[in-house]
């Protein structure tokens, strides 16, 4: 039968976010792993698997197995994903792969870091100059947001759209946010708001730009036989697909398009649904253009339309598809490579129900994708609830 | 405590490409077997997959494919060039390239203006490619 329904996240588990001093990298990665287990009302003896991210604060050379050494468990599959973004729902995707080939069955992904409190000036520098190729980027001095401007430059240019398109998104993530009691920004900001924050690297603003955090997340993904008795309702991985073009924004084929078309379409394929099934989405939200180009390229607006679709409104509460229900990087928290994680754990809450203000009506199938890179390594996952099997 | 700026860490297959830029000229890959013209330098054509490649000049013409303003700079080795403006160029030839665009006001730039060749020495052995938007021409 494949893929399609053959798992089910059965825990979920959010540390705080924001600045987070009194918890280092590697106690938030336990607390989250060990919340996770306890939701999904399991030992620790039950799980055999773990997937961890590696952490900028405080790396290990193999950091999953430096937390299982912290954990005091013997997992049968371990694997640390080296960076993040796309690479969040990658690990998920094999993690799956892993309990449907019968390798383990019960598997913790567990990620966090501290990218605000854990990490000097320098280093954080240091960090954003090592995205760029060392001897054809990094030599010209962009910033990871500059990186990300020139494909911001290249969207207005393509279709006449406005800086107020990006704007949209910023305002509607934060709308979201300002209903989940989690996130860290809870003040309202409007369009002008946005407009008005200083220039970063032309045209983005600082309001354009995802936060900087500490915080983790994880959940507990167990094979589909195994989910009676657990205390919330299973969330099946109905889809997953992968996709990738290139790894430096110097070598991109396009800068309006990307690889999320491919993730997109494998992962619609592997579920037998389509961008019109899908009751919400979270979409990786590092900077407001990028949000808007994976809209198109999932199918989930046409091309050059998704700043409209913002603008109206239809990605915030209680719209035709809400948007990063949980407020995104943008305005719930951003720590890096675990980053995407809370867009994973609030589908899985937001496919349970009973999210009070922000739960979105009737949601059985909800979409994720996060990507990495500048542009350049896609992951989509579709979930959904028994009903959508 | 003042940075310097970062020099490109040459390796086997690039140096050839950083020794012509040494000498002030920009080189690229052609494929002997399809013709593809490559930025940058690579053991095959990434069109082809042959690893027959010869190195060409570039004429130092492109455009600007995108650009952007960086208002805070990436380290304390850049402060003093706040604002400075980092492009992607399409050569002339094809490729596309990152670089700078220096003695160009902000105002003439834009996506799908001409640039031209220049170069900034940052040691004895290196030099980095860089590019000038061509003034507008009056109409």
């Amino acid at each position: 039968m494949g893929l399609r329904g053959s798992t089910a996240i059965v825990g979920t588990f959010d540390t705080a976010v924001g600045k987070i001093p009194d918890r280092s990298a590697t106690a938030l990665c336990v607390e989250a792993a060990l919340g996770a287990v306890r939701d999904a009302g399991l030992e620790l003896s039950d799980i055999d698997g773990l997937v961890t991210c590696n952490s900028m604060a405080q790396p290990y050379m193999y950091h999953a197995e430096a937390i299982a050494e912290y954990l005091g468990i013997r997992p049968r599959y371990c694997a640390t994903a080296a960076a993040g973004g796309g690479a969040t729902f990658t690990v998920l995707y094999q993690a799956a792969l892993a309990i449907d080939a019968g390798i383990c069955d019960t598997v913790v992904i567990a990620m966090a870091d501290s990218l605000r409190t854990g990490l000097s000036r320098e280093a954080a520098m240091i960090m954003q100059s090592s995205s760029g190729h060392p001897q054809y980027e990094t030599p010209y001095g962009a910033t990871v947001p500059g990186y990300y401007a020139l494909i911001a430059q290249a969207y207005l240019h393509a279709y006449g759209a406005r800086t107020e398109h990006f704007a949209a998104v910023a305002v509607s993530g934060r709308r979201h946010a300002c209903l989940n009691p989690a996130a860290e920004m809870q003040k309202p900001i409007t369009l002008q708001d946005v407009l008005d924050s200083r220039l970063i690297a032309d045209p983005l603003r600082l309001l354009d730009c995802s936060l900087v955090s500490d915080g983790g997340a994880a959940v507990v993904l167990t094979r589909a036989d195994r989910v009676a008795h657990r205390p919330h309702k299973p969330v099946y991985l109905l889809g997953a697909g992968e996709g990738r073009g290139h790894e430096h924004i110097s070598q991109a084929a396009s800068l309006v398009h990307s690889s999320a078309r491919e993730s997109g379409e494998r992962a619609y394929a592997m579920a037998r649904l389509g961008p019109a099934d899908v009751d919400f989405a979270q979409v990786y939200d590092c900077f407001t253009p990028v949000v808007l180009i994976e809209m198109e390229d999932l199918g989930l607006c046409a091309a050059g339309e998704a700043g409209d679709f913002f603008l109206r409104g239809d990605g915030g509460p209680g719209g035709r598809l809400p948007i990063n229900t949980h407020g995104g990087l943008l305005s719930h928290s951003h720590p890096g490579n675990p980053g995407s994680m809370f867009a994973l754990t609030e589908s899985v809450r937001q496919l349970r129900g009973g999210q009070g203000a922000r739960q979105v009506q009737d949601a059985d199938i909800g979409l994720v994708h996060a990507q990495g890179g500048i542009l350049s390594s896609h992951c989509t996952v579709i979930l959904g609830t028994e009903a959508a099997l | 405590m003042s940075q310097t700026k970062p020099l490109p860490p040459v390796d086997a297959q690039s140096r050839s490409y950083w020794e012509a830029c040494n000498q002030g000229r920009l080189v690229l890959q052609q494929c002997a077997a399809c013709g593809h013209v490559q930025h940058y330098h690579r053991i095959l054509c990434t069109h082809c997959g042959t690893g027959r490649l010869t190195e060409v000049d570039a004429s130092g013409k492109g455009s600007v494919r995108s650009f952007t303003v960086i208002r805070r700079a990436v380290s304390s080795a850049f402060d003093a060039d706040v604002p400075y403006v980092v492009a992607l160029v399409e050569l002339a030839e094809g490729p596309t390239m990152m670089s700078n665009l220096v003695e160009s006001p902000l105002e003439n730039i834009r996506i799908g203006a001409p640039v031209e060749l220049t170069f900034e020495r940052r040691s004895d052995a290196i030099n980095i490619p860089q590019f000038r938007v061509q003034a507008p021409r009056r109409a």
